[in-house]
């Protein structure tokens, strides 16, 4: 039978893969402060740089997705690099690996919060952290920046700046620019092939 | 019975909100001060508050905080399973959707174009960051579109400035690990802010 969705890992290793998986999405969780594209930018790291177990262009269609459904970022990007890693099994790993930080860390906070959202040592901590932050969100930034001027494709780069320009100057909702985008791909499919978006099997 | 109740308002937050976080606080609100008096809003900003500081997405934040100041350690558990539930079918059902069509021409048409936009979208998220740590949460575009709120050498912040560029260069250059470097951005924060 055809696996539900095509795992890179010979059968024999899946356990210590599953553990390996279980550990990465468990350490970057725990680590990862900020929103969603900041946890996207250290999965990409550890899964695409460091273990090799997804390619960089999977990784920003996975992006898409775990953007554009509902919930959080973080969890569906986990669910979807489980299915991907290890399937079902793979799948409910890397989510426990997600929530079980925050879980832990907040049912800790919530028993003494008032003193730990006033301490000024906590705050220029976490002060020093965003700095920190934006330096990771923005390295990967020019990682893949770059491969997309590579493409020398006009409409890439259109997609890329129109996209930026909505996004952090007019604050448009994330949901409107990635089906815009969308919308641009399945203009660029009618235009290429002169027939209608539907899948020809 | 209050465990029901937490489990259904917690999916409704799971279920509806896209975008992540910051589309998630809304409704987190709605479910938690205002449907149900769990939190008065002072606390809910509290929440909020602690949310940002702390790892996790907001709704799973929420879900474990409220759920444990109404009914315990399994309140917390049984309202995160609430909140990740929907995304657990649906984003499940995309993955398969994706991995068997992903070889169709107008799929791989549209992914091409939602790569670049994608990009676009961490781009901002890093910048905003970055302008909230360089100058405390001034917006540059204010200036250019009204003339108001200039913003001046004192505004910025030169210890978050010189943090970021030496993170940015070692993460570049040097390629260390990612979390060495926040953890050590946290530590240079603390150690140079006491100090001046």
């Amino acid at each position: 039978m055809k696996p539900f969705i095509p795992s890179p890992h010979p059968p024999g290793n899946r356990r210590k893969i599953l553990i390996q998986l279980f550990l990465s999405t468990l350490y970057i969780s725990a680590f990862t402060f900020g929103g969603g594209f900041v946890i996207i930018t250290f999965i990409k790291r550890k899964f695409v740089d460091e273990l090799h177990w997804i390619d960089e262009q999977e990784m920003l269609d996975l992006t898409a997705l775990a953007q554009s459904s509902p919930g959080a970022i973080a969890v569906n990007a986990a669910i979807l690099v489980g299915w991907r890693v290890a399937g079902f099994a793979g799948m409910l790993v890397a989510v426990a690996g997600t929530i079980l930080p925050p879980m832990i860390i907040l049912s800790v906070i919530s028993f003494f919060y008032a003193a730990f959202a006033s301490n000024r040592y906590v705050a220029l901590v976490l002060k020093g952290m965003q700095a920190g932050v934006a330096a990771v969100i923005l390295d990967v930034v020019c990682s893949l920046g770059s491969k997309v001027l590579k493409e020398r494709s006009v409409l890439s780069l259109f997609v890329m700046a129109s996209a930026f320009v909505a996004t952090y100057i007019f604050n448009i909702n994330v949901i409107y620019i990635i089906l815009a985008a969308a919308a641009v791909g399945i203009c660029k499919q009618i235009v290429l092939h002169r027939k209608p978006g539907i899948p020809t099997r | 019975m209050i465990y029901l109740q937490l489990f259904l308002s917690f999916l409704q937050v799971g279920m509806f909100s896209i975008g992540g976080g910051y589309a998630a606080m809304p409704l987190i609100q709605k479910q938690v001060a205002e449907t149900h008096t769990w939190l008065t809003m002072s606390e809910f900003t509290d929440l909020i508050t602690i949310a940002e500081m702390t790892p996790g997405p907001i709704a799973v934040n929420s879900a474990t905080f409220v759920g444990i100041r109404i009914a315990g350690i399994p309140g917390a558990v049984i309202a995160t399973l609430g909140c990740i539930l929907p995304s657990c079918f649906i984003v499940s059902l995309l993955a398969y959707i994706y991995y068997r069509y992903r070889g169709v021409s107008t799929l791989q048409n549209v992914l091409s174009s939602l790569r670049p936009a994608v990009v676009a979208l961490i781009a901002a998220a890093g910048l905003s960051i970055l302008q909230l740590v360089l100058l405390q949460g001034k917006n540059p575009m204010d200036f250019f579109l009204t003339g108001e709120n200039s913003i001046g050498l004192t505004d910025i912040n030169w210890i978050g400035g010189g943090l970021f560029l030496a993170a940015f260069v070692t993460l570049r250059k040097l390629k260390w690990n990612p979390i060495l470097v926040m953890a050590l951005c946290g530590a240079a924060g603390l150690g140079l802010n006491l100090l001046i």
